[in-house]
């Protein structure tokens, strides 16, 4: 609008974006940036207290001896990484051949109606809230042998990944070219003989990733552990009695009001998100899909 | 397109019911379908199991558990009220906060941040959401919750608390408010990923002919690739709010855990899935058990009617990319 310039001639020499649409053009691309930089602040300031206030906890201790009792130095968290560890291998011994299975399925069922439905199945199992898998398996699992156990801890922490890695391994099947399935079905293979000997192989990384991923993340997970593995202060490798695990730990001594156990419950968490992050990490570099990159 | 009609017809051929294929490929079809089918079964039984033992609350208290306030273990009142109220307002609240972020965020890596820095700042989103939620609880209680309390809450209360309700009373810290940062930091990974997945999907041809239009950049996201984007921002952000509905330790460690029904933001509240963390192991007496497992199963209603909207959604905006 400069009273200079006639307004014809500036719309001819291409002049036409306002001041105003400029400036709300700058700020609103701006705001997305400050939105950016506002959702990392936490991200940073996470792992910075994590290092600041649990590293200094951690040494050889830590992974080999027991928690010690209140008051009393040193101690560590062995008994819990082990149990961490054998709820989630039980849990994966026990929910990944299902979930295979049940992904082969969905796959071979397509956009039938019956495969249509086990999916919708599939998605709405993995909103389930984790705590609801808790009691349920408390009702069932816990009540049926009248004590808490690494196997009712396993089986919940099973509940979790099923859907989950299902639905990883139908993407994975589907996303085998047809021809290779074709070329064994010419070949002259049964089917089943097609898909053990074909296509679960070429499918194999992507869902080995997607069982690392779902891995990853019951390995984290709290609330359905918390009234089936229940917690051990001891050693525990019996099925039947309960075990201790690490996000039982953390949650157990965040909330107590002893600055040692906060300082172990940083520790704690600085080895649980490691390992979290170990096996993420290697779902993402390690294991690559041939079909998944295009 | 191809594969999934071939599906239909593969399916066919794996019942048993039609005598197709030899003997060998109607095992493994039978195999299949038995593991197929063990995902329904089991949902019925979680269904079915968590339905029995809610059965004695139910009949004690009909309609009045989820209209009464009162919960009180001792004198074996029991109204849901207080813990339906948490839940649904904490998770609103984290909406609230998470989705102008989400968007923001993902509008910033597909349509201004250049390659190296996308990518980074993706892989970091994604780390976000690989935190262990017990995690963000003991982060919560001792970094979040004493800054929100000197930094937000204090300075806001003296200055509007006796004007604005929300805003009113002593800032506690452990408060809704608290709960509901918490939630949305936890919940934006996932709606920011789903809104990057459908703004990378508006065709590059509806951008093109924005900007050959004289729209500036934020003009052509604003008015071409988000309402184009809009139903699958929708579905991402139910989908979010799924996950904050059932969302329990972190919530747990800040949230305060009094069974209050308070307007002001800075006073404490208890979530469904807070009570039954905190109260399930102590429950005693066969009422107050079954009274806990009601929540459990309303609980498990509200999630589930929530997700099934959200894949509706979703699974339109992809019928819709089909075409």
């Amino acid at each position: 609008m400069a009273s200079s310039t006639p307004t014809a001639e500036r719309q001819v020499t291409g002049g036409g974006i306002s001041t105003r649409r400029k400036l709300v053009n700058q700020v609103m691309l701006t705001l997305t940036g400050v939105a950016s930089v506002l959702v990392l602040i936490p991200l940073l300031l996470i792992f910075y207290y994590l290092l600041a206030a649990g590293a200094g906890s951690i040494n050889l201790d830590f992974f080999t001896q027991l928690p010690a009792p209140v008051g009393e130095p040193g101690g560590g968290m062995a008994n819990a990484i082990v149990g961490t560890l054998s709820l989630v291998l039980l849990a994966g011994a026990i929910g990944i051949p299902i979930a295979v299975g049940a992904g082969v399925f969905l796959a071979e069922a397509g956009r039938s109606p019956l495969g249509n439905f086990v999916r919708f199945i599939a998605d709405v199992m993995n909103g389930i809230p984790s705590i609801v898998t808790g009691i349920f398996v408390w009702a069932w699992i816990v009540v049926w042998m009248g004590r808490f156990s690494l196997l009712a801890g396993s089986i919940a922490l099973a509940v979790m990944l099923i859907p989950m890695v299902t639905r990883t391994t139908e993407e994975m099947v589907r996303l085998v070219p047809r021809e290779l399935r074709e070329g064994g079905v010419a070949l002259g293979f049964t089917r089943w003989r097609t898909t053990l000997g074909i296509v679960l192989p070429a499918a194999k990384s992507g869902i080995l990733t997607g069982i690392l991923v779902a891995l990853a993340r019951i390995a984290g997970e709290t609330a359905p552990l918390l009234f089936t593995a229940f917690g051990n202060p001891f050693w525990e490798w019996r099925l039947n009695e309960p075990i201790s695990a690490l996000p039982l730990l953390i949650y157990q001594y965040a909330i107590s009001p002893y600055d040692e156990w906060h300082r172990l419950a940083w520790a704690a968490s600085l080895v649980l998100i490691g390992m979290v992050l170990a096996i993420s990490l290697m779902a993402r570099f390690i294991i690559k899909n041939p079909y998944r990159d295009r | 397109m191809a594969g999934s009609t071939d599906g239909g017809g593969l399916l066919a051929r794996l019942l048993p019911s039609r005598s197709r294929g030899n003997l060998q490929d109607q095992i493994y079809g039978l195999i299949l379908l038995v593991f197929g089918l063990s995902l329904p079964v089991l949902f019925l039984f979680i269904v079915l199991r968590i339905g029995s033992e809610s059965q004695l609350a139910i009949e004690a208290f009909g309609w009045g558990f989820i209209t009464s306030q009162e919960w009180n273990p001792v004198l074996r009142e029991f109204g849901a009220l207080p813990f339906i109220f948490g839940t649904v307002v904490s998770s609103f609240l984290a909406l609230v906060i998470a989705v102008p972020l989400s968007v923001g965020l993902a509008i910033f890596l597909t349509e201004l941040a250049p390659r190296w820095l996308a990518g980074p700042i993706a892989f970091a989103t994604e780390l976000l959401a690989a935190i262990p939620s017990v995690v963000y609880g003991l982060w919560g209680i001792f970094v979040m919750v004493p800054w929100l309390r000197f930094t937000i809450q204090e300075p806001l209360s003296r200055r509007f608390g006796d004007t604005i309700p929300f805003l009113e009373g002593p800032a506690y810290g452990f408060s809704m408010m608290s709960g509901a940062v918490i939630l949305s930091i936890m919940i934006i990974p996932f709606i920011s990923a789903v809104t990057r997945e459908v703004l990378d999907a508006v065709p590059r041809e509806q951008r093109e002919a924005s900007l050959a239009l004289g729209a500036t950049r934020w003009e052509m996201t604003w008015q071409v690739a988000l309402p184009y984007a809009m139903p699958g921002i929708i579905g991402g952000a139910i989908l979010g709010l799924g996950r904050a509905l059932g969302e329990t330790m972190a919530i747990t460690m800040v949230i305060g855990n009094r069974p209050d029904i308070a307007a002001s933001l800075f006073a404490p509240g208890y979530t469904m899935a807070s009570v039954l963390a905190n109260e399930f192991t102590e429950a005693t007496g066969a009422l107050y058990l079954s009274a806990l497992m009601e929540i459990a199963l309303i609980l498990f209603g509200i999630t589930i009617i929530v997700n099934i909207m959200a894949q509706f959604l979703v699974w339109r905006v992809a019928k819709q990319g089909g075409r």
